[in-house]
Formats: C-alpha cells, structure tokens, sequence
C-alpha cells in the first residue's frame, strides 16, 4: 500500500481500541520471568556455551603479540576467536569500527577475542589469561582541543537561508553564546547479548536488536555469508535507546564463536565492558547566535555543532531542530566533524535534537531575559507555520507548539513564576521554574505486515518489528482489533523475528506510527479476502464483533477463516508527503526545582509537560514513554557524563555505580498532558513518534529552573554541584 | 574470578586460624564489595572464609553502658535498632544515606569498614593503580580525580575511603574488636583502623593476616543533636562527594567527621575545637593540610558550604 496522499476517514478514526489506555499485552510474560531475552535462550539453544569479549587495553595502535596457551590451558576452555583464526571478515555498513579488532586497534574495550569455555565463570577466569601486547600509538581524545580541526562532514551538514550575518550584525538584542554536552551512554538495562547457533551454514542469532533486517544484512556482510543463511530472533527487548539498532560485537563474536566450537555459543558484553566497547551519544561543543527585535521576535538564527568520532564515522546532528523550530529570515545551521580515536560515537535517543535543544532552549531563556519577554509568550512570537528555510511553500503537516506552550504552562501554574532570579525561598531551597520547547522529526519508514484470523477467529500478527520496551506488541494488537473488529484478546502478535515481513523497526520514535502502518496496510488486504469470502463488497463490509456485517447480514471470522485460516500480507510505503509537508512532533517542558542555598544540590520538585504527536495510539505507554524520556533529560541536566580520560583514550567511568542515571528518588511528580492531533499526513494511523519526544527539551527546562531560582547561566552540561558551586563563586 | 576453595566457619578462633594459615585466604561476609573485586579479579583470593554463620549478628549493651555491634551485624539491621535510633542517631542515619535497601539488607558492620575505594582507576585493572599493584602508578593523580580524596593523600594514591558507616563510627570514638590467627583478641581504636596511603597505598588497615573482626564497639552515649549530610551528584544510591557526621550539644560544642575527603574517615580535634565558632572555622580547621587537584578542589568550598547547612539548619530548629 502506499501513502502518498492524505488519510481520509478510515477504521482506524473509530478509537474503539486505538487510543484507549491498555496495559501492555507483553506484561505479564516479562513480569513472570517467562519472556526469554537473548541471553536466556535455553529453550532454543539448551547446550549454549559461554563466550566472554576480551576488549583492547588500548586505544589506538596494533597488537604486536598474542599468547593464547594459558587461556587455552585453563579450565573448561573450548576455543578462542581472535582475529588470527576468525577468517576474513567485513565491516557493516553502520559500524564504524571493525567489532573485531586487531591487530590494528580502533578504540579501548574494541574486542580483540572471544574465550569460549562451560561455563560462564570459566569463560570470565580464562580471559584474564589472555596475554597482549601492544604497540600503543598516540591518538586523538579531546574535543576542545581539536574543535578547529573540525571538517564539514558533507551531506546536509550546513544549511543556509537570508543573510544571517546581516541580520544578526543589525539585531537589536544578540545572544551568542557556547555550550557544551558530554558524551553520554544508554545505559539500558539489558545488556548487548546473543546466543548463536549453526545449524549447516544457516546461522541464527537469538539477540538484542531494534531492527531486525538491517541486523541480517550486516551479520551477512561482517561474517561474508548470504543473507538467507542469517536469522534473527529478537522478541524482547531490554532497552535499547539506540545503542541496538546495530550490530555490535556479542553477536558476531557469538557467530564465530559458535562456529569454532561446532555447538551453540552466547555472549553478553558485561556492563563494565559497554561505554567503551559499544556505541556512545558524542559531546557537542554548540555555538548559538540570535538577533532579534527589542520584543523577542527573531530576525536571525545561527547554531554551529562540532562533534567528534572515529575516522569515518558521523556527526553528532545538534542544530537539526534550529533548522525548523523558530522563525527568523536569516538563518545558518552548520555541523563540524572532529576526528578523535575514542569509541564509536553513534545515535542515542533523539540523536541530534536531544542534545541541541540542551542548548538552543537555553539560548531562548536568554534571549528572553534580554528582551524582558516571559520564555512562553517569547516561543509563542517565535512560532512558524511552515519549515523556515524553505519558506511557506512547505508548511508542517500540523504544528501544535503554541497549544502546547500555552495549556502546559496554565497546568503548570507558570503565571506564579517570578520572571526575576534568585526570589523565591522554600526553606533551605531557592525555587525557581523553567521551561523548554520540545521538538523532534517525525520519521516515516517502508514497513510491512503478515497477518491472519485462524479456523477459531483469533487474529495473529506477524511482523520483524521490535518492542524495545516501548509497548509495540500492544498497539500492534490494538490496531489489528480495530481493523477488524475484534477485541484486543483476541489478537496475537509475534514480533522481532526475520522470518516475518520486514518492518520499520524500532529507531527515531519512527517505529510506532510506520509499524501500526504496515499492520493497517496489511489488515486493509485481509478485509478485502475476508469480504470476498463473505460475498460482500469490500468497500461496504462492517468490522464488528469478530464479525463481518452487510446491512443486517454477518457472518463470524472464523467461518469465513475456514480450517486453513485466512492470511495477508502488506506493507506501508510512503511517497512524498514528507518532502511536502515538514513533519514534526512538538510538546512544552515545564520544571520546578530546588537548589539549596549551601550546598547548591538541585532537586527536581515538578515537572509538567504538554505533547502534540498526532494520535496517541495508546496513552498509557505513550505516558510511559515520556516520563521515562523526561527522566533521561533530568540526567542530562544534573548528571549524566562519560569523562574521558584525555591520556589514555578511554571512558573512565565505566559502571553503572560511577556512571550516574536518575535514580527513583530523583525524580517527582510528572504530568504529561496529550493535546488532541490527528495528523493525516504522517500515516494512515494519524499517529507520529512519541518515543523521543519527551527527551528533547526536558534538560533545557530544568537548566532554566536552575537559573531561575538562583541566577546561575550554567552552559556546560550536566549541571553538577561544583559547576554550580563554581559560578556561584565568580 | 579466580577459582577459589570456600569454607563455612563455625567458630572465630577456627576462623582467624584458618585464615592465617591459608595462603591468600579471605573472609567474605555480605560479598557486596569483595564479590564485584573478585569478578574483575581486583581481588584474586583463593580461599574464601564465610563468616557468616559464627553468631556474631548481636547487638549488645556493654558494661560500661556503650554497645557492642557484633561484624556480622547487617547494615540494615544496625540501622534500625532502637538502641542506636535513640542513642547514636547519627549511626544510623549515616548508614541508611549509604548503598541501596538491598545492598544494605545484605552489607555487614565489618565488611563496610573494609569496603574498598571506589577510585575508577583502582576498578579497571588495565590501568596504573599504586593500591592495586604497589609501583605501578596512579592513574587518577593526572586524571579524572573528582571524586577522590584531598586529605590525607600521599604522592602514590589520592582515593577516598568511601564509607558512610565508618564516618559516624569515626566521630562516636568506636573501637575495633578483632581476634587473630593465634587466637589473642585485640581492641583498635577506630581512629588506628584505617591506614593513611603514603607510599603503601595497598596496605589499608591495620589488622594483621588473618585477623578477623568480631564487633564494633560504641562507647557510652554522648547524647546532643546527631546530624549527618551527605552531599552527593543525585538524590541517593550515590557515593559521597562530602559528607558530614556531626554531634551538637547545647552549649555549641561539637564534635565533627566527613567522608568522601579523606583517605579515611575523617576527624581532627581542631575542627571539633572551633565549632563554637562557626562553619567557616570548622571548615578551615578540617581542611587543613588538604591537596586537591585540578578536578575536586571544589570539594573544599562543598565542605564549608554543607557544614554551613547543618549550623543552618541547626539554629532552623533552636
Ligand atoms: C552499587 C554500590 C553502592 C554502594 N554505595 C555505598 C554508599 O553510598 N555508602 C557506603 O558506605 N557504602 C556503599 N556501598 C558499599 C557497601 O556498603 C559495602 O559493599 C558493604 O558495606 C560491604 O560489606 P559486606 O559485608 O558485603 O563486605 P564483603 O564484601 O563481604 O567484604 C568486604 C571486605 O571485608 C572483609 N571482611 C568482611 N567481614 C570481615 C570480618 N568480620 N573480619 C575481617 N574481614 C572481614 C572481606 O574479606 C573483604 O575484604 C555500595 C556498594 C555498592 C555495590
Ligand atoms: S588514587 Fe589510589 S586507587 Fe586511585 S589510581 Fe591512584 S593509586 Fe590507585
């Protein structure tokens, strides 16, 4: 089916089931344990042996020597994969890195070997057995210091409009100012795991992947296999937020693994060995520049981004939201890519936008201080209706910031905010409020679906997408009930399997609106055959009840599914919509928070926000999806930090003791309030990503609320208590 | 981690005995800490003494009117005893500010003395570490040091002892209660417990191979107002950046101890000295002597300013 013009009414707009909170269908199995992750494949791999990555003590140079025969001698052991006896092997097109290493070395942690032994703990003991030597070579480590070897990146990395050199030059009120975010880890709490095994030259992979095909095209080019011989099996998921949406070395080491051993192999990068081995949210380093009248409405804006990877590898896409975000007839966005020899830099939740609204909202705070505007009614002015670089000619599909800055801040009480600094006492706490716009691209992808009632009237949905813990099983199920009319138990889903038609997948909050999509393209054929079945012209034929009606005639869908059930598959495409409109998802971030006058530790009191994401499929997890990505903004603004050893090329803070993330007691009441959208550009569904939305921005209001209970204008990420302790001093 | 021979004890002496007699033997209580060392192999033990099981989980009145804390008393336990609740309030509030409900559930009296630094160079064994292999280096003198000590340091190690426990043990005057390989029990004033690094940062503790705690031991109470502050980079489940254990009495006397500055728990008698005259002195008082680096200097400022909350807070309430 393909989407090239806009939705009309169709079964979805009935909101029997779509729409309406559920639980996840998924909940019960992962709460009994029953739910098999990657790692935990003992019902289809029970002889699984246990693999263990040995990953690079350097960061850069070459492995001049390997001695292998202790390890080998050690107890249990049954192989080793080094890059010696692993064969020829490729790169993925998305790996920036080789995920074997040697005997050139890319990175610290780049793995070098896999032990493979019987046991877990064998594997573990036998790999500190492994001796390397190494020829170090100098590397590169540190953004600030290399920031003007910043080349332009090429592809889409600057982006022009009007003159804004002139316009900002004539700008009444100018903000120019640097900011700067750290490089951040995922995270999430499963961690990177596969279990392997061979059966011939047909390979499967039971793994932790957000996007199935992709995987089965880069598992074929690494290991230099046809991509038939390659399955993937990724049902569950504990959390990705970009760091699965490739390839990374468990499952290649658990491939080759289980090749050298001729029987089932797994392998989980350990949660000490993943800032470093796996990939990483850049730093940024972000100058902002805005001119404006002495009201707050911009004439002229400019955001350049540098960012830093290995060599071929990407930029961090930080002034991607200036580019439609705020009016202003001169503009300028520009992306600057510093070679650095630290691991590989690569997407983590809302890539690009997360971290340049950490800035640019700040930048909006100033500028509306400069102006004496309130940081609202500043936004409100600064609304645009269509994609300001290209001009009116390409207005957004639906834009709803302004609702959401206004029906926010009423929830919020923001009217009780005192615009000046540093007056309002709690106790031992300044108190201030903030707020923050909240944008992200809404990206639409091919996605395909298989789905069928059996001989009972149950519908089954087959599809490769992945639930990263996001809820994709249920609004999948929901959307198939709607289509044809039966409730949501009545609906089984099977997902993240390569044997099913190919998705969109789980990646830039993409998944959510392409993947219910596909299952409404493929649900559309299968009304069709079932209305065939019954005799009925498809385009008349009633939905309803696990039944399907003309006039005062039904018949039931079991009936109609015979003893062989009844099957179809679609897939979603889409045309130029996209190009078209300027497609986007908005919201508001509103943050109180507390700083104490001593110690100058922050704690968030409240947080409040307002979203407009075109239909809300289903609200319980789309509330889920949020607070959990404004919680992940809470750490970029207090805490979250990779720090980087600048001598020794390496993440040092490489746990999840030292590498801190909210914790419960961090984090209070939030609201989320959905403003009614129906965007009949983005899909058949009506629907747009939610699942990053919520992050962006949500730093930036609580940097705000900081400034505004204590006067601080703090401009490098996180916010912690030296730097605050620091600027206080000054 | 290494392979190792595992034995359950049943009495101390056989315990200390054991331990003194076995090469590279350890004893593992709680295993919150020993356990992570030894899958890094940190720790590389190849005999694991359990003491778990040797009926030192009781909390007992002295004679002499203090309380006796057996080691293997749970830090959950410890905290919510009513003796201690009443009497040694900042005890208790010090160990539930540290680790997490089921760290603590599983943490011990004696094994939270002996927790280890959480230094990340010390943790990741490619790196030079003087505490982890003498000569090696220090990999965090030059590198990411916030966190770390700036008090009691030497030139081979700047790591902070990072127990919350041992602080307010620090400023209640505990003592010690150990019994060695050869049977002889001893008692080590808490302020001897804890070794200062100079160029034996791997040497922590004064207790001898084979020395076994059996309890902690408060003396009687001193009553006053018992605070205790922790300052930390998020709400909880986070290791000290500063913390302050201190006891007010009426008349604006004050005994004072921190953690997160300090090789080890931290207390000088000048500091408890100018407490009539206010957080900046105290501050001033403790920090003398303090070498911070380029990455927690700001410690110092943080010192001041919590001990400015806690006079706060405490004429708040007067
Ligand atoms: C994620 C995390 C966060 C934490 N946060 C904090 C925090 O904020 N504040 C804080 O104070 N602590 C914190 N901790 C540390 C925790 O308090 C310690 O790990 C715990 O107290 C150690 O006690 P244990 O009984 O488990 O010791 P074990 O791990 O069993 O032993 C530790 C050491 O003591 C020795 N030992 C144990 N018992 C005896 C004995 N009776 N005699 C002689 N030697 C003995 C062992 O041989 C070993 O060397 C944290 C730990 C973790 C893992
Ligand atoms: S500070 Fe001490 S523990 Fe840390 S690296 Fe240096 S010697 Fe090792």
């Amino acid at each position: 089916m393909k989407f090239d013009t806009p939705a009309g009414p169709n079964p979805i707009d009935r909101g029997r089931v779509i729409g309406i909170p559920h639980d996840r269908i998924d909940g019960a199995a992962k709460v009994t344990g029953s739910a098999p992750y990657a790692y935990e494949r003992h019902d289809a791999a029970p002889n699984a042996a246990y693999g263990w990555m040995v990953g690079s003590a350097i960061a850069k140079g070459r492995i001049a020597a390997m001695d292998l025969r202790a390890a080998e001698a050690a107890p249990g052991v049954l192989g080793i994969v080094t890059h010696a006896n692993a064969g020829k092997l490729g790169k993925g097109s998305m790996n920036t890195a080789p995920l074997l290493g040697g005997p050139q070395v890319d990175h610290y942690e780049q793995a070098v070997a896999l032990v493979i032994a019987d046991t877990f703990e064998n594997a573990r003991d036998a790999a500190k057995l492994v001796r390397i030597d190494y020829a170090a070579a100098d590397g590169r480590f540190d953004l600030a210091a290399d920031q003007a070897r910043g080349v332009n990146p090429g592809k889409d990395a600057d982006t022009a409009a009007g003159d804004f050199d002139g316009g900002f030059a004539k700008a009444a009120v100018k903000i120019d100012q640097r900011y700067t975010t750290p490089d951040h880890s995922h995270a999430m709490m499963e961690p990177h795991a596969t279990t392997a095994a061979w059966n011939g030259d047909k390979l499967t992979l039971w793994t932790s992947n957000q996007m199935i095909a992709w995987g089965v095209g880069e598992v074929a080019k690494t290991l230099g296999i046809p991509k038939d011989n390659v399955r993937l099996v990724s049902p569950y998921i504990g959390g990705g937020f970009g760091s699965k949406l490739f390839v990374r070395a468990d499952a290649i080491l658990a491939a080759l693994g289980a090749k050298q051993v001729g029987r089932p192999v797994k392998v989980a990068i350990a949660r000490h060995q993943i800032p470093n081995n796996t990939t990483h949210r850049p730093a940024t380093i972000q100058r902002i520049r805005i001119g404006a009248n002495k009201d707050g409405v911009i004439d002229a804006i400019g955001h350049e981004v540098w960012s830093g990877d290995l060599p071929g590898g990407g930029p961090e896409t930080a002034a991607q939201q200036t580019r439609l975000l705020y009016r202003g007839p001169n503009r300028m966005t520009a992306h600057r890519l510093v070679t650095l020899d630290l691991p590989e830099g690569n997407a983590m939740r809302a890539p690009g936008e997360a971290v340049g609204l950490l800035a640019l909202e700040i930048a909006m705070d100033e500028l509306a201080e400069a102006c004496n505007v309130d940081p609202v009614e500043l936004r409100i002015r600064n609304d645009v209706q269509y994609d300001p670089e290209a001009g009116p000619q390409r207005p957004f599909s639906s834009r709803k910031l302004v609702e959401c800055l206004r029906t926010g801040a009423d929830h919020f009480g923001w009217a009780k905010r005192d615009p000046k600094p540093g007056q309002v006492r709690d106790g031992r706490w300044m108190v201030g409020m903030g707020v923050a716009a909240a944008f992200r691209n809404n990206l639409v992808q091919k996605s395909g679906a298989r789905i069928g009632v059996d001989a009972k009237g149950r519908i089954i949905v087959e599809t490769d997408m992945t639930d990263i813990g996001t809820g994709s099983y249920t609004i999948v199920a929901q959307t198939a009930a709607e289509m044809l009319g039966v409730t949501l138990e009545q609906v089984t889903v099977r997902l993240g399997d390569s044997r099913f038609p190919v998705s969109a997948g789980s990646g830039g909050q993409w998944g959510a609106n392409s993947a219910t999509a596909g299952v409404y393209a493929a649900a559309m054929a299968l009304r069709a055959k079932l209305a065939e079945q019954a005799g009925y012209p498809a385009d008349q034929a009633l939905f309803e009840d696990g039944l399907v009606k003309l006039a005062n005639k039904s018949q039931t869908l079991a009936s109609l599914a015979g003893r062989d059930g009844l099957w179809a598959e679609d897939s979603m495409d889409y045309g130029d919509l996209d190009k078209r409109y300027a497609q986007a998802t908005f919201g508001a971030h509103f943050c109180e928070v507390g700083v104490d006058i001593d110690t100058a530790e922050v704690r968030v009191r409240r947080m409040g926000g307002a979203f407009a994401a075109g239909r809300i499929l289903n609200p319980k997890s789309a509330r889920s999806q949020v607070i959990g990505a404004m919680t992940m903004g809470v750490g970029a603004a207090l805490m979250e930090a990779l720090d980087v050893d600048t001598r020794f090329g390496f993440f040092v803070n490489h746990d999840m003791a030292e590498y801190m993330v909210p914790v419960h007691a961090d984090i209070p009441q939030q609201d989320v309030l959905f403003i009614d959208e129906l965007d009949d550009k983005s899909s058949p569904m009506k629907a747009k990503g939610v699942g990053e939305l919520g992050i962006c921005g949500a730093g930036a209001a609580v940097a705000n609320a900081i400034y505004n209970a204590t006067g601080l204008r703090l401009r490098d990420y996180p916010l912690t208590i030296d730097k605050l302790l620091k600027a206080q001093a000054a | 981690m290494r392979p190792f021979t595992y034995e359950r004890a049943t009495d101390v002496a056989a315990a200390a005995r054991a331990a003194g007699s076995v090469q590279g033997a350890r004893f593992i209580a709680g295993g919150t800490n020993l356990l992570d060392l030894m899958k890094l192999q940190i720790e590389t033990p190849t005999h694991l003494i359990d003491v778990n099981h040797l009926g030192l989980d009781r909390i007992e009145r002295t004679d002499d009117g203090g309380l006796r804390i057996g080691a293997l008393v749970r830090n959950t336990d410890l905290a919510a005893d009513k003796a201690v609740r009443r009497d040694y309030a900042v005890l208790s509030r010090a160990l539930l500010a540290g680790a997490s409900g089921q760290l603590r559930n599983k943490a011990t009296t004696g094994g939270n003395l002996l927790q280890r630094t959480r230094c990340p160079y010390f943790y990741d064994t490619r790196m030079p570490c003087n505490k982890r292999k003498a000569g090696s280096g220090c990999g965090a003198m030059q590198g990411m040091s916030r966190s770390l000590a700036i008090l009691g340091v030497s030139d081979a190690c700047i790591a902070q002892h990072p127990s919350d426990m041992a602080v307010a043990m620090r400023l209640l005057d505990a003592q010690v209660d150990t019994m060695s390989a050869d049977g002889v029990a001893r008692a080590i004033p808490i302020a001897d417990f804890h070794l200062l690094p100079g160029d034996t940062p791997h040497k922590e503790t004064a207790l001898k191979a084979g020395e076994i705690i059996t309890s902690v031991t408060l003396p009687k109470p001193i009553g006053g107002t018992h605070v205790y502050r922790k300052v930390r980079d998020r709400a909880s489940y986070a290791f000290a950046l500063v913390s302050v254990a201190a006891v007010f009495d009426k008349d604006g006397s004050a005994r004072f101890a921190f953690g997160g500055i300090g090789a080890k728990p931290w207390r000088t008698p000048t500091a408890d000295a100018a407490a009539k005259q206010g957080a900046k002195a105290v501050a001033e008082a403790a920090l003398s002597g303090a070498r911070t680096t380029h990455h927690n200097d700001f410690k110092k400022l943080l010192v001041e300013r919590t001990l400015t909350s806690l006079y706060r807070q405490r004429e708040a309430r007067a």
